[in-house]
């Protein structure tokens, strides 16, 4: 089974049917991605195939051949990880990397209500989401003001006005 | 030395954990490797109450260690506080999803589909915990005369208030590898109390071990449900790994981990109050009952906990609580974020508003007149001192929520508020710490000091917050600060990471030994001293402080050396369709005495009252003939990011002497008021809900006063209001 993983060709050989998941855990060697219920509820193990957010715990191995798959091993997304790092996004951490990749689809300036729904696959059981929401924001605030640096102008206010 | 450095504590400084976690580089105990590693697996009864009559297993055995009960080389039992919880079936079931027979095998699938048919001898299950006759525990707690005090109020409320049993759901399941080493043992574990499953092994094993470690891995979430259970799933990857002579890896998918790990007790407490006309309160009678489950594990302590907080931050001269936790054929109940507390309080504080609706008095008035005051003694007898903060909190969050307005408002917006008071006992109960004689040390390094206690970071903040508080009283940059990795070989006891003592109990002995270590080394730099001098480890044991005295027989004098305390202002809307309830916002102001790490704990309070929503609306453990029916994230729902409302904290620091830098627990307490805040705001709306989770058929069935038993009795002529809310 041929795919990109994190921006490299890999050939993997694995049975068709196998879990996206246990295919990257397992024979690929990224711990990263988790499983906490193998169901499809959690969001633990949101990975990126062709820049869709999936849970790979439902994903067939045979689904991705050709694809681009981009775990948080992968990602691009250092503002957000050490944005989750300064605001205590992750507590005990577990749920870190699936939310971090779900994250990655939101917008610039997202209200609190877009974050709600772009995290609604993804369960944490330790923040109560109000940190997450804060590193999101925080990242956002810390692309504007590089843009802004850029563009003369740019909005670089993203403070809890929906809240 | 080092006065200039910048002061770690009360600075939200870098967790220590924080990049690892956001890049997916922290290995959890699953992510970790161990050549020749086989995989456990556990059968289980399938029966609540019976006999095993025989265990058939029809698979090929090629390949795979099996492990019954007679391969136990020391005693059978899961050593806990007492010794009645078998590690294996022998004969008897006495819940159903009890482990009887282990098997592992490097080949997953062989594993999986490994078929075995045990035959029993089926007896009736005694599930209803009103029921039982079989008592774990009794407790009675008595302060002044409360038969005779009923004479004197004016109005004698009752109410049964009932909660329901809660899954943990740490989103990372239960997993640990037993690894033989070198005659010995090596458990590596998603664990909360390295010690407990340290001691637990000791017992297993006896003397076919020549030593046990423990190590906990980083860890993905706990609760409490990582407290006792670990120490099972331990011993059976540890008699596995014994007989195979390679390591075992045991890992619990999700229903496994909900039908077979512990809950949170459900609960039946039963309140009369006797209150004068302008709100005073003056006996109070309270009835705790506890489901136990089938073995003792933890409830005598959960019991405890819960009787102790039953008649709520109130004044009252004329207490009485009896508890009692009672065996059911059910999995055993266990350690749950609040153990017990979370239960008595949605009951006092729900009673409460019912006595408000009665005098015609606003609930929160009501609060204000009865609120602890330094100087008040509680229902155990024990006097508060300028640490209390009962009427403090009550005010911040009333104020701050804007609750006088939006409760007028009323009905007419279609939005309800609620308002809830509680607090929460900081380390062990009562003597409990003294027994406990934690232990905790630091160490000079290379680059500065390394922290060594058993105390894990589940999430919390644990390495963190204690590299603050010893990098303040060293007067070295947090940052040269360490901490060790939980490993029974390297780390002294420090007790279990529970009840709310990781900061206050044991950072206080950290604080203490890293103060001795300053005085030892002078004006030299850790690191300084450690290049001229070597390794240098100072140790430090729990002190009690000298005031603090306790009568286990009369369960009298002072449950903890310290308060957390809290309120929260909730504002539900009921889709009046659905009856669904909707949170609006939560308002949170909690006494912490001292945040050593403000973004620590503010997001400890943030995450226990989100996990408190769910217990008040959404999370339903359905049990079938003794089993957990809905044993799946699909049908046990926990609040999602579209289910949790703005949550607003507020931090009021009034600080315990005793603790570091003044701080109190401070993990549990936040689980301890939503519950009982959204019922009252659901309340305000008409609905006389007396139990949780308030699930939309509960609304409906208590739905315009339509309660099935009578809520009050009037004594006095006060005449009792209608039930439902009526804004004053």
């Amino acid at each position: 089974m041929r795919f990109q993983l994190n921006g490299r060709d890999v050939d993997v050989g694995a049975h068709p049917l196998r879990r996206l998941l246990d295919v990257l855990r397992e024979d690929c060697g990224l711990t990263g991605t988790k499983e906490g219920c193998g169901e499809g509820e959690c969001g633990a193990c949101t990975v990126l195939v062709d820049g869709e957010a999936v849970v790979s715990c439902l994903v067939p191995i045979a689904h991705v051949e050709g694809c681009s798959v981009t775990t948080i091993e992968g990602v691009d997304a250092g503002r957000l990880q050490r944005a989750f790092m300064d605001e205590v996004g992750a507590q005990c951490g577990i749920c870190t990397p699936g939310m971090i990749i779900a994250a990655m689809s939101l917008g610039a300036n997202p209200t609190r209500r877009e974050m709600q729904r772009a995290l609604a696959g993804n369960l944490c059981r330790c923040t109560g989401y109000e940190a997450i929401f804060r590193a999101i924001r925080a990242a956002d605030r810390a692309r504007a003001s590089v843009d802004g640096a850029q563009v003369e102008g740019a909005a670089t206010t993203s403070t809890a006005t929906d809240r | 030395m080092a006065s200039s450095t910048e002061r770690a504590v009360g600075r939200s400084v870098a967790r220590k954990d924080g990049i690892g976690k956001a890049t997916g580089q922290a290995l959890y105990a699953d992510d970790l490797a161990f050549p020749g590693m086989l995989w456990g697996r556990t059968i289980r009864s399938e029966i609540p109450c019976g006999r095993v009559r025989a265990v058939r297993r029809a698979f090929d055995e090629s390949g795979f260690t099996i492990v019954d009960y007679r391969d136990i080389p020391g005693r059978n039992v899961v050593a806990l506080i007492e010794l009645d919880q078998p590690c294996l079936v022998e004969t008897d079931v006495r819940h159903s999803a009890e482990p009887i027979l282990l098997l592992a095998h490097e080949d997953r699938e062989r594993l999986a589909t490994a078929r075995v048919d045990i035959d029993y001898d089926a007896s009736p299950p005694l599930l209803d915990p009103e029921q039982s006759s079989v008592v774990f525990k009794h407790i009675r707690i008595e302060k002044g005369d409360v038969d005779s005090a009923f004479g004197h109020a004016d109005l004698i409320i009752e109410g049964t208030y009932r909660t329901g049993a809660q899954e943990h759901v740490y989103i990372e399941p239960n997993v640990v590898t037993a690894v033989p080493e070198e005659g010995g043992i090596a458990v590596h574990g998603s664990i909360q109390c390295p010690y407990y499953v340290h001691k637990a092994l000791v017992t297993l094993l006896g003397d076919a071990v020549s030593h046990v470690r423990v190590v906990q891995t980083e860890t993905g979430g706990g609760f409490g449900g990582k407290e006792e259970y670990p120490s099972m799933i331990a011993a059976h990857a540890s008699l596995l790994a014994l007989k195979a002579q390679r390591p075992v890896r045991i890992i619990y998918d999700r229903t496994e981990d909900m039908v077979a790990t512990t809950k949170r007790h459900p609960s039946v407490v039963r309140h009369r109050t006797g209150v004068t006309r302008d709100g005073r309160l003056v006996a109070m009678d309270i009835d705790v009952l506890m489901d136990g489950g089938a073995y003792v594990t933890l409830s005598p302590v959960v019991l405890s906990r819960g009787t102790i907080h039953a008649a709520g931050p109130y004044r009252c001269d004329h207490v009485r609580i009896r508890g009692r936790a009672v065996m059911t054929n059910t999995p055993p109940n266990g350690a749950f974020r609040g153990f017990g507390a979370p239960q008595t309080q949605f009951a006092m504080e729900v009673q409460m508003d019912r006595i408000a609706e009665s005098l015609g008095i606003d609930p929160v008035r009501l609060r204000e007149r009865n609120a602890l005051r330094s100087g008040d003694t509680t229902a155990t007898g024990q006097v508060l001192g300028d640490d209390c903060s009962a009427l403090e909190t009550l005010r911040r969050a009333v104020k701050r929520s804007r609750y006088r307005e939006k409760r007028a408002a009323g009905a007419a917006t279609g939005r309800g508020v609620g308002v809830s008071l509680f607090y929460h006992g900081s380390g062990f109960t009562g003597s409990g710490e003294l027994r406990l004689a934690s232990r905790a040390a630091v160490e000079l390094t290379e680059r500065g000091v390394r922290v060594l206690t058993s105390s894990t970071e589940i999430g919390q903040g644990t390495r963190t917050m204690h590299a603050q508080i010893v990098a303040d009283a060293l007067g070295i940059p947090y940052d040269q600060v360490e901490v060790a990795q939980p490993d029974t070989a390297r780390v002294p006891d420090s007790g279990p990471t529970v009840a709310s003592r990781t900061c206050m109990v044991v950072g206080g002995i950290l604080q203490r030994a890293a103060t001795e270590l300053r005085s030892r080394i002078g004006e030299m730099s850790p690191a300084a001293y450690f290049a001229a001098h070597g390794p240098l480890r100072i140790e430090a044991e729990y002190e009690q402080p000298d005031w603090i005295r306790w009568d286990d027989e009369q369960y009298r004098g002072d449950a903890y050396a310290t308060y957390g305390w809290g309120c929260n202002v909730a504002e539900v809307e009921v889709d009046p369709v659905t009856l669904e309830v909707r949170p609006v916002r939560l308002t949170v102001a909690t006494d912490v005495g001292k945040a050593i790490h403000p973004a620590l704990a503010i997001g400890q309070i943030e995450g226990g009252t989100a996990q408190a929503i769910g217990y008040a609306l959404l999370e339903h453990v359905v049990m079938r003939d003794g089993a957990m029916a809905n044993s799946q994230l699909t049908n046990y729902t926990i609040p999602t990011s579209l289910d949790t409302p703005p949550i607003d904290v507020t931090l009021v620091e009034n600080p315990y002497p005793g603790g570091p830098f003044g701080a109190k627990g401070l993990g549990e307490l936040p689980m301890d008021g939503p519950a009982p805040a959204l019922v009252n705001a659901i309340r305000h709306l008409g609905y006389d809900v007396r139990e949780i989770p308030a699930l939309p058929e509960v609304l409906l069935r208590h739905a315009n006063g339509s309660s099935s038993s009578a809520p009050w009795s009037a004594v006095g002529g006060v005449a009792p209001s209608s039930v439902g809310a009526s804004p004053s």
